[in-house]
Parts: C-alpha cells; sequence; structure tokens
C-alpha cells in the first residue's frame, strides 16, 4: 500500500491537471493541491519540471512526475488497491493508449486551431474537421465501451479520464461559438457518455464550471489580441 | 504463456518499426515481416491503421495494435516470460516514458528541422538546438542508468529502445553534415551507450546501416526538391 506525501501544482482550469485530479479521486487519494496564477511560474514549479516548466506535476515523496498521461499512469501503477484506471487486457491497454494520444496529438491541435480561427471560413472549417474527428471518437467509444457507459466500460478509466478532461473547454466552445460540437445527429453516444462522465463522483467537484471557463477564455483572447508593448 | 500468429507492417528503414522489431527480439517472438514499399501504402496497412495510415503495425492472432510505444508497451504486457522492457519500479516507468515522450515531441522534430534547413545559419542554429537537446539526454542518462550499462539497467529497457532507434538516422546526418551531434566532449556516456545498444544482441541484426540510409536520404531529399509535376 502506497503512502507518502502527494502534491499536485496545477490549475484547476487546466484540462491537463484535471486528468491527474480525477486519477487521484478514482484511487481516494488525499493530495495537497498548489495552485500556480496565470501567467506565472512558481519555483517550485521550475525546479520539478524544468524541462517543459508545464503543470501538472505530481510530487510523491518529494519525486516529480510530469505529463498528464504519464501521471496518471504512474498513479495507477502505485496505488493498487483502488479501481484499476488502465484496462486490465493488454490489447484493451493498448487501444486506450492509442486513442489518448489520438486525442492529445489530433483533437486538441483542432481546438487550438479554432480558437485561433479568423473569419467565419477559417472558423466554419476548423469546426467541420473537429466534428469530423469526434465522430471518429463516437465509432472508437461504440468499440471500447461495448454497450457499457465509459471507454473503460462500468468505471471510469484511461480514455474517459483522457478525453473527458476536455469536456469543459469543449462546451465552452460551443457557446461562445453559438454552436456544437458534440450533437445527437453526429454524436450521440458521446452525447450521453458525456453527462455521465461529467456527474461521475471523482469527476464532478473536479471540471471547473463553464462560466469559470469563459471567463478565463475572454482573459486569454484580450491577451493574445492586446498590442505589443515596448 | 502468449502463442498465436504476429505479423509486423513496416520497413526496415524506419526506426519507429525498428523499436517494434527490437521489443519482439528482446522477447524471441517470431513473427513475420510484411515490409512496405516506399512511397505505397497496402491495402493491409490501410485495413489495419485507417486512422493514421503510417507503419509500424503489429498485427496479433488479426488484431492490429498502432503507433510504435504502444506496440512496444503491448509487448511488453502480452510477452510477460520474457525479459521486462518497462522498468518495473513505478516511478522509473514514469520516467523513462517522460524521457521517450521527450525524444518524440522535442528532439526528433529538431532533426526533420535539420534535413529540411536551408542555409549555413539555418543549419548551425538547429544544431546547437539538437546538441543541447542531446546534452539533456546525457544527463537522462546518468540519472536513469545509475551507473549501469543502459538507461533501462543492465539491459536495454523502454527508453534505450525510444531514443535508441533513432541512432543510425543521428550517425547518416553527421557523416551527410561532415559534423558530429554525439560527441566525447558533450555526451560521453551516450557515445559509450550508443555502441552498446548497436551491438546488442536484440538490436544488431535491425537497425539499418548507415550506409543504406544514405542513400535513402538522397532519394527522399531530391523528391522533396523535385519540381512540382502537372
Amino acid at each position: 500500500m502506497a503512502t507518502g506525501d502527494v502534491k499536485l501544482l496545477g490549475a484547476g482550469a487546466s484540462p491537463y491537471v484535471n486528468r491527474v485530479q480525477i486519477a487521484l479521486n478514482i484511487k481516494s487519494e488525499n493530495y495537497e493541491f498548489l495552485e500556480e496564477k496565470l501567467g506565472s511560474k512558481s519555483e517550485l514549479l521550475l525546479k520539478s519540471n524544468p524541462i517543459h516548466k508545464k503543470i501538472p506535476v505530481l510530487i510523491h515523496d518529494d519525486k516529480p512526475i510530469c505529463e498528464s498521461l504519464v501521471i496518471v499512469q504512474y498513479i495507477d501503477d502505485v496505488w493498487t488497491s483502488g479501481p484499476s484506471i488502465l484496462p486490465s487486457d493488454p490489447y484493451d491497454r493498448a487501444i486506450a493508449r492509442f486513442w489518448a494520444a489520438y486525442v492529445d496529438d489530433k483533437w486538441f491541435p483542432l481546438m487550438k486551431e479554432l480558437r485561433m480561427a479568423e473569419g467565419e471560413e477559417a472558423k466554419a472549417a476548423a469546426i467541420e474537421k473537429i466534428v469530423e474527428v469526434l465522430v471518429v471518437l463516437e465509432e472508437a467509444f461504440v468499440k471500447c465501451s461495448k454497450g457499457k457507459a465509459f471507454f473503460g466500460g462500468d468505471s471510469i478509466g484511461f480514455l474517459d479520464i483522457a478525453f473527458g478532461s476536455f469536456l469543459g473547454w469543449l462546451k465552452v466552445t460551443e457557446k461562445m461559438g453559438e454552436m456544437r460540437l458534440l450533437s445527437e445527429a453526429k454524436t450521440p453516444n458521446l452525447v450521453e457518455w458525456a453527462e455521465r462522465f461529467c456527474c461521475d463522483d471523482a469527476v464532478k467537484d473536479v471540471l471547473p464550471k463553464t462560466e469559470k471557463l469563459i471567463e478565463i477564455f475572454k482573459i486569454m483572447q484580450a491577451r493574445a489580441k492586446a498590442p505589443p508593448s515596448n
């Protein structure tokens, strides 16, 4: 049984940090949350993650672990008495890792592209690509869930966490753009899954409220558009 | 004990494919190698990896697994009687995954940047960044190896495979550019590790010869610079 001091360097609005919080909650693991302020990096962060200087960083017994999905797998490896996060079957595990990488490398960059898109045409093109990818993830859900509630089966697992952590930001994007990305028409299973995921005990107090993210989104937009200071 | 039909769709010159070959060798798994021709994609590849349409793809009992490091972890999870590829300690495992992601996401893109670089200034700037990255990996080696021969300790492991698979491409780049990237001056441990890695039984018949890669590199350069055909 793993004991010891657990700290998480992060920010509540970061989906990457949320991944780690959800994983710790699944394992019922207590931890100290050290909140980084938006726009600055603490000494501890720079010391714990000198390579990337990014959150989240998990510090377990003074040893730092970086990169959100590496941390989630670490949590699963260490706290073995709690529910499993990675699937037990090696093939299912490989499929979960494949789709988690797809979310990070293919899907989320399209969300950033949409945020930066200028003009209706560019925005529409970005939205179309995002929806195509969501349809791919809808098919992945049907295969992975095998008729159950989550990608991971009866309870949330690695891929639920990897993708679900972005649901707050996905909703913000829909609200700000007055459109739907997830829809009953094209991604009915994901729409229902999203609701179940957000209500899950390990998740519901972690994902930030949409209104809060809208505030942060507006601040970030303002900063991006501000004239350069001399 | 895992039995069953193992096929690997790939190309001998691809470092990503080499990773899988090395992992299968570590586990003494026999497999059928289905070589893709440069510049075309077989029906089987397109069917097995419809999302990315890329090699390597491992097909185990007719089930495809994609993405080289996902495949390597799958191999480690399935063939448990052979030597371990991932470290047994969860923290060491997290560190190995962290650095493997660094190699793929931070370091190797710099190599591609160098191959595309035009002009002495651009080349020199990229070489500097590559060497800085190698110095970081040198420090990682000292920490991970703990005085032993490989990142993985006494025998090659996950991070050796992830990084070592690029060594001949690195060697080719040094020869073509008449310069050194790995050097006794800045990365003495990596220079020695590279030699040990390339001589390892699981590796020595896998990595393509540098001369072969020089040929392939010249073909790729010629294609990239060819005037567009109408």
